[in-house]
């Protein structure tokens, strides 16, 4: 391998010098960032691309991530609507999203920006209702009609899985409520921290009671 | 039975920087960010029809190795050997040695090209080589190695040592 390892070799591993030469990423791990570099001129490329795509029709599921009180929210849309509000970071959403609506799944905050807007000011207790299209296509059957129901349960106010389930006609599916709640694909816009059991016991929460309990008082639904 | 894909962002998130490393390299920066662009352009457009998810990278390069080989057709179209300048100050020996080799590199057939890229730049086996330009594991060597007697040959004395 003498002749494959001469200074022409040596040259072409290292790569053309100056602003072509971009480092292979590296997670971000929680430091200070970085001054502006090749990452940045990366992601800027990355993000031209993808409005480009957007403009083509080929992205299925834009998705951006939000920070925001209770922390960060996971939202992606399709070209019907917001069709899933996740807690915490995207790498579950985006796999459950690949598989069950389209793999054409990208980061693409703009598509977004109305709900991020709406989300902050109801975070910040000048917004009590969403006005963004859904799309409820990852609830199916009596799950979804009862978050349909659910969604016109206003502000401040609450209901047991009880009163839901007669709201729906169906008085005796309290159980089927409560799945339905457990499985909300866009939890905070359709309001499932409006659910609670019969006799006021906070019930469950996919984001944890910490934040029902949270969103409640947000709303001045529950007493301080 | 339908093929699992992952989301196309963890392709992105994965291989967007050797990618444009790749087509940097290989078109120069400026026309480079062009393919990029189209590269990702192609890649969703093709995405949802794909029957296996077996080797993602190998088939995002080929969609880049594509764009490279567009590229030199019409640059040889344009037939104007003019090569990008200098990425560097050219009061730097090193850095004129440098855009002198990746000159040459972005005048090589699209396929030793490529194949000299991947295997080097991208330190890629010859069977992720071959799989990018769909050929053998023989002549992906032989295109690294044609790639290479070609710069050797094209390139002064002084540059090479």
């Amino acid at each position: 391998m003498t002749g494959d390892d001469d200074d022409v070799v040596a040259r072409l591993r290292r790569g053309p010098a100056g602003p072509a030469r971009t480092a292979p990423r590296v997670p971000s791990n929680g430091r200070a960032p970085d001054p502006p570099g090749p990452e940045d001129e990366l992601d800027a490329l990355v993000a031209a691309a993808l409005a480009r795509a957007d403009a083509d029709d080929l992205v299925d599921v834009a998705w951006a991530v939000q920070d925001s009180p209770i922390g960060p929210l996971t939202l992606a849309a399709t070209g019907e609507g917001l069709v899933r509000v996740g807690f915490g970071g995207e790498d579950r959403v985006l796999d459950e999203l690949a598989t069950e609506v389209s793999p054409r799944v990208v980061r693409l905050p703009a598509r977004l920006d109305d709900l991020r807007h709406q989300l902050d000011e109801y975070f910040a207790g000048r917004r009590r209702q969403f006005e963004v299209p859904l799309d409820r296509r990852l609830s199916h059957g009596y799950r979804r009609r009862v978050l349909e129901v659910l969604s016109e349960v206003p502000y401040g106010e609450t209901v047991s899985y009880k009163d839901l389930a007669t709201r729906t006609g169906n008085p005796g599916a309290s159980r089927a409520v409560g799945s339905a709640m457990a499985t909300n694909p866009i939890p905070i816009v359709v309001p499932c921290h409006r659910v609670l059991r019969s006799g006021g016991a906070l019930g469950g929460y996919g984001g944890g009671v910490d934040v029902k309990v949270w969103l409640l008082r947000l709303e001045g639904a529950l007493a301080l | 039975m339908a093929v699992t894909l992952p989301p196309f962002q963890s392709l992105l998130d994965e291989h967007a920087a050797d990618l444009h490393r790749f087509l940097a390299a290989s078109v120069g920066p400026h026309d480079g960010a062009d393919c990029f662009q189209e590269t990702v352009i192609s890649a969703l457009r093709a995405y949802p029809g794909l029957q296996h998810a077996d080797n993602l990278r190998g088939w995002l390069f080929t969609i880049a190795h594509h764009k490279v080989v567009d590229h030199a057709r019409r640059a040889a179209r344009r037939a104007i050997p003019v090569a990008e300048p200098p990425e560097v100050g050219t009061s730097d020996p090193d850095g004129l040695a440098d855009a002198e080799l990746w000159g040459a590199v972005r005048e090589l057939p699209p396929k030793q090209r490529t194949a000299v890229v991947q295997r080097y730049l991208l330190d890629r086996p010859y069977a992720e080589v071959a799989a990018v330009i769909g050929c053998t594991e023989a002549a992906a060597r032989q295109n690294v190695r044609a790639g290479l007697q070609r710069l050797r040959a094209e390139l002064p004395q002084e540059v090479r040592s």
